[in-house]
């Protein structure tokens, strides 16, 4: 049995007095790919925010033998913990090379990680060659496919973990995200744990081993990601059958 | 005398004191989105805290330039002291509220040092000693000091190095991003309060030296000097684009150009109606064309609506 990497008790995210996120518990598991699927407005970036501290929330967060929920949103990325937020959050008016060393800067604190973040990122230009023509460009000038290889390479700059993605499929072309897709499956076999948040719900099971279908802010299907293809439900509201 | 070109001389140096000044305003806005009105006070407190090292120190028999720099070196580090102290206490508890109201502790923090000066250092007006070299030169019909010219040069220096630790440093990439946008700079493990804390402090120093240079430039210094000073810098930080640090150089050598051109030429051209002493007139007037014609500034980018 695989040790359980996130665990969220009871999640609770409050927007004033709107609840979007209203009581949910959930496992990650370590090297796992899960995803969390549903409709717009079903709570999904609220909880990867909530996951990344960057909103106030109820109930608890476990990463590793940590609990997470009263950390800032800075403090981390240095235990491993990393998003891709929605909309992909590149810095424009920064070069690629600079987007990509915002990524390395808790690890630029002590001379140890200094020395590899060269490598780390040639390995990144290697995995995302777009990116290496167009290092010294501002990001702003980037495509949306190539911010979102940005976002990620820009991510994985931080050695994460746990990666968390929301949307990476948001507003690109299919081909693109195919390109998108099999970039976050490499990361994945590299040993990076993965929970992905998607609107293209076929493509997210597809994707991941197990999955989870939020609505309304509850979680109400959870299961092996062939079991959440076939079941009639999922079928007739996700994937338009 | 060619006064064309004596005004250049002037204004150059005026300017320059100007750009120090602008850059804290500049910084603080590209940061926090906040004009940090208490940063004329700040360059004050500068001048006075210096001032207060130099009479201290006047009979100590050390070289003056010495002394000097010891001055200098005590204004920076309270006037570090000061800044952080006022973001922690008038605009942190404030961060995420509505931007009108950081604006309003702004002032109000603004009023406070300016009436704890008056009631540490008095009403009246202080000379400062000449601590620095003031021979003056001939140079190409203009008269130079060379303290003009150690103005000129600190100050380049200065503005110089802020821009490598800007552009090519680590504190200065996360400064930038954090500017850009600071939730997802938090996500690269930038804690936005260290990088804000920072901004202010380099704010502060710059503003410690451009209120020691600007006290030794005219040799006097008094407890509302800042208020002034302030407003004229926030105007070349608005002319060059605020936010922008290139900006707020170009902005303040221009307006210190205009302010000596047009205190330079302001008698000939009214037929002696109106004299030097309108001299301030010209900033605000630059001031008000600017937030008419190009309230992005210079070199600003268009920016949406903020209180």
């Amino acid at each position: 049995m695989a040790q359980a990497l996130l665990e969220a008790l009871n999640l609770e995210v409050h927007y004033g007095g709107i609840s979007a996120v209203k009581g949910i518990s959930f496992v990650v598991e370590q090297g796992e790919m899960v995803c969390l699927i549903g409709a717009n407005g079903a709570g999904k970036t609220s909880t990867l925010k909530a996951l990344a501290r960057m909103l106030p929330c109820r109930g608890e967060i476990h990463y590793g033998a940590e609990r997470i929920d009263a950390l800032p949103s800075h403090a981390l990325i240095s235990r491993g913990l990393a998003l891709v937020p929605e909309g992909r959050g590149v810095f424009a008016r920064l070069s690629v090379a600079e987007n990509l060393a915002m990524g390395a800067y808790h690890r630029t604190s002590d001379r140890a990680g200094t020395a590899d973040i060269g490598k780390d990122m040639d390995r990144i230009y290697g995995l995302l060659p777009r990116l290496a023509e167009r290092r010294e460009q501002l990001a702003g000038t980037l495509s949306g496919g190539e911010q979102q290889m940005l976002a990620i390479g820009r991510a994985l700059m931080g050695r994460p973990k746990l990666l968390l993605l929301d949307e990476p499929s948001m507003g690109l072309a299919p081909i693109v995200v195919q390109k998108v897709f099999e970039v976050i499956r490499s990361v994945a076999a590299d040993g990076v744990t993965i929970l992905l948040v998607e609107q293209n719900a076929r493509l997210a099971l597809e994707t991941c081993a197990r999955g989870y279908v939020m609505e309304s802010g509850k979680i109400t299907l959870a299961d092996s990601a062939a079991a959440l293809l076939a079941d009639p439900r999922v079928r007739a509201a996700y994937l338009g059958e | 005398m060619d006064i064309f070109l004596q005004q250049i001389v002037n204004g150059l140096t005026l300017g320059s004191i100007y750009a120090l000044v602008a850059l804290g305003y500049t910084m603080v806005y590209g940061i926090l989105g906040l004009i940090n009105f208490a940063h004329g006070e700040v360059v004050m407190v500068g001048a006075m805290v210096a001032l207060m090292v130099m009479k201290a120190l006047a009979a100590s028999g050390l070289p003056a330039p010495i002394i000097f720099l010891i001055a200098l070196f005590a204004a920076a580090i309270a006037c570090m002291a000061l800044g952080f102290t006022i973001e922690r206490i008038a605009y942190r508890p404030l961060r995420n509220a509505p931007r009108l109201a950081p604006l309003i502790t702004a002032i109000g923090v603004s009023i406070v040092l300016q009436q704890m000066a008056m009631i540490i250092w008095g009403r009246s007006y202080h000379s400062v000693p000449q601590l620095l070299p003031s021979e003056n030169h001939e140079f190409f019909g203009a008269q130079i000091t060379e303290l003009q010219v150690i103005i000129l040069i600190v100050a380049a220096l200065t503005m110089a190095g802020l821009m490598l630790l800007v552009n090519r440093t680590r504190l200065g990439r996360a400064m930038r991003a954090t500017a850009e946008n600071p939730a997802i700079a938090g996500l690269m493990g930038v804690d936005a309060n260290r990088i804000i804390a920072m901004t202010f402090l380099i704010g502060s120093a710059l503003g410690a030296l451009a209120g020691v240079l600007v006290s030794a430039n005219y040799g006097i210094a008094h407890h509302h000097m800042g208020f002034i000073l302030g407003l004229k810098a926030f105007t070349a930080a608005v002319l060059g684009g605020i936010g922008n640090l290139g900006g707020a150089m170009v902005g303040g050598v221009l307006l210190g150009l205009i302010e000596a051109l047009g205190a330079g030429y302001i008698g000939d051209l009214t037929g002696g109606i109106l004299g030097s002493h309108y001299q301030d007139v010209f900033a605000f007037f630059v001031l008000i064309v600017v937030l008419v014609f190009r309230p992005s500034g210079l070199m600003g980018e268009k920016v949406s609506e903020r209180a």
